[in-house]
């Protein structure tokens, strides 16, 4: 009887057709040829491949710039959250619009963009630059690009779960006279934690793969500011397709690592939200 | 309400303050900087950057791809939505998972799997050979890669959706004997109208700003197989600062308006929802 309710809805078979000739097609396909290209590889070959110095030293580099704009997104994604959701000032409509801006502008443009604001004769590097700070051709202004391309995931997780949370809980613990600074430890953040690592895990995987921006801001020196993508692409340039996917493999297991994170908080999130442990 | 304090007051003008400067300085000075630098010499050759041969071969280069993403995802996001929300299967997890993935993986890595599909190394090659079809370094694979890179932009708008709206109604409809796409038309189409054109939208932004996997595919030929991103790319590269920002600022104007029409989208989407109830 249930067996039979489930299938009221007509349309199954086609629209499941459909999906899985063109997921396979652009997805299962390619990603099967990069299993088979992988199956004919030595394993020791990968080893060697992906323990070689300036490749070890573009993963320290990809890791820390991105754990790097991660972090400052996610405390400026809070305050921006905060800020849209509880406050009412003018512009607001505007704020609110250019947070979705670094998904909507090619990479490429923040790029270059970023690059002439922050070199020695930009308007911020020249500022800097008195100081003796140099920004773009660093891993400072990697960072820099990194934060631009991440601003918007920490935002846009967090900015439902304030919009839902109940303002008459923060109102309780102040009238019991605790601190703002209380209020918000105690009372709004274990509420939108799980939007913040699920925002800070979409942002860091991201930030890793990152490429457009990055490449015209960092200057690309070996062992200094040369990031895994852009290794990965220099051998693609110079036709190792052996070097190019063993690199590779260690960046899908990271960013698979992540996703599966991510999934987990979501997981144990929703059954927080809907009352059970 | 609870009274505001003094206190509460210039926190909250203090947040709203570095709101605007953080917003400031990371996205809209970028963006000025592009207008800025595209006419730092003036009109004439601001006009004669972009009215360029090759930039014009590059933008009918960079629409053709968007469209050609936009409506296989579209294809794909509609039957994908409707497999994933009106039935129970088994595996329904894995196959969301599957095409939330290529927007996970790292853009250098998506135009690397697509290098071994269709490349000289690959056993398929032959076969295309004698076919005489050539996908990397031409047009096939960058309208492939597009399209992978922005493969789950319309279902995801669509699934959540779908999914609180339940399948009661489709339900009601398909025992009182309505035909599959009489109930989509009638039934679910009104729903999700407006997350369906923002979905568009989304991936139309995303499609013509591609910049690392279609780097990867392209093979860099000028007038054949360079994207508007790409074209910005080659003349940064070359010094030609003024025509890259000329260039970018095409790109700039796209952006904008994609905000804008975001804005709207959600603006009357959010009036109707609030109409009905």
């Amino acid at each position: 009887m249930k067996k039979a309710n489930k299938r009221v809805i007509p349309g199954f078979g086609l629209s499941m057709g459909v999906t899985l000739s063109i997921l396979s097609v652009i997805v299962l396909i390619p990603l099967a040829s990069l299993v088979v290209f992988t199956a004919n590889m030595d394993f020791s070959e990968i080893i060697s491949t992906i323990t070689r110095k300036r490749v070890l030293a573009s993963f320290e580099v990809s890791f820390i710039t991105a754990l790097a704009a991660s972090l400052i997104n996610a405390v400026m994604g809070v305050i921006l959250a905060w800020v849209l959701v509880r406050y009412d000032f003018p512009l607001k409509r505007l704020l609110d619009g250019m947070i979705e801006l670094p998904f909507a502008l090619p990479t490429a443009v923040a790029g270059i963009a970023l690059t002439s604001l922050t070199a020695d004769t930009g308007l911020i590097g020249g500022f800097f630059a008195e100081f003796g700070i140099k920004i773009a051709y660093t891993r400072i202004g990697i960072i820099i690009a990194l934060v631009f391309i991440g601003i918007p995931f920490v935002v846009r997780a967090v900015q439902p779960v304030l919009e839902k949370l109940d303002p008459s809980y923060e109102e309780a613990a102040g009238v019991l006279g605790a601190s703002r600074i209380k209020i918000f430890w105690k009372v709004i953040f274990p509420e939108i934690r799980p939007a913040v690592f699920t925002g800070f895990g979409l942002a860091f995987g991201r930030c890793l793969g990152e490429y457009g921006s990055v490449v015209f801001i960092a200057g690309n020196q070996p062992f200094e500011t040369e990031i895994t993508p852009l290794i990965i692409m220099s051998e693609l340039q110079e036709y190792d397709y052996a070097s190019a996917t063993a690199i590779a493999l260690v960046m899908l297991l990271v960013s698979f690592l992540i996703l599966f994170l991510v999934n987990l908080i979501q997981i144990r999130n929703t059954k927080i939200l809907k009352g059970g442990n | 309400m609870h009274e505001e304090t003094k206190g509460s007051k210039a926190v909250k003008w203090i947040l709203i303050g570095i709101s605007f400067v953080f917003i400031f300085l990371m996205l809209i000075l970028p963006l000025i900087t592009v207008i800025t630098e595209a006419l730092k010499q003036g009109w004439e050759v601001y006009s004669q950057a972009v009215a360029d041969e090759y930039t014009i071969k590059a933008i009918l280069l960079t629409i053709e791809a968007t469209v050609c993403a936009v409506a296989v995802n579209t294809v794909f996001g509609l039957f994908a939505a409707w497999v994933l929300t009106k039935f129970h299967f088994k595996g329904k997890k894995l196959l969301s998972t599957l095409i939330d993935l290529p927007v996970t993986v790292s853009p250098i890595i998506a135009g690397l799997i697509f290098v071994l599909t269709f490349g000289r190394q690959s056993p398929l090659y032959p076969v295309l050979q004698d076919l005489d079809i050539q996908i990397v370094f031409a047009v096939p694979g960058i309208i492939l890669a597009t399209i992978f890179v922005t493969f789950p932009f319309i279902s995801r708008e669509l699934i959540p959706v779908l999914e609180a709206q339940g399948t009661d109604e489709e339900e009601a409809a398909a025992l009182m004997g309505a035909k599959g796409f009489t109930i989509f038309r009638k039934i679910t189409f009104p729903h999700i109208k407006w997350a369906f054109l923002y979905g568009i939208v989304l991936c139309a932004a995303r499609a013509m700003g591609e910049f690392g996997a279609v780097s990867v595919l392209s093979g860099h030929l000028r007038g054949k197989t360079n994207t508007l991103p790409l074209h910005v790319e080659i003349l940064f590269n070359e010094f030609k600062y003024v025509p890259a920002f000329a260039v970018s600022s095409i790109l700039v104007m796209m952006a904008v308006l994609i905000l804008i029409i975001r804005s709207v989208v959600e603006y009357i989407g959010k009036r109707e929802s609030d109409d009905v109830r």
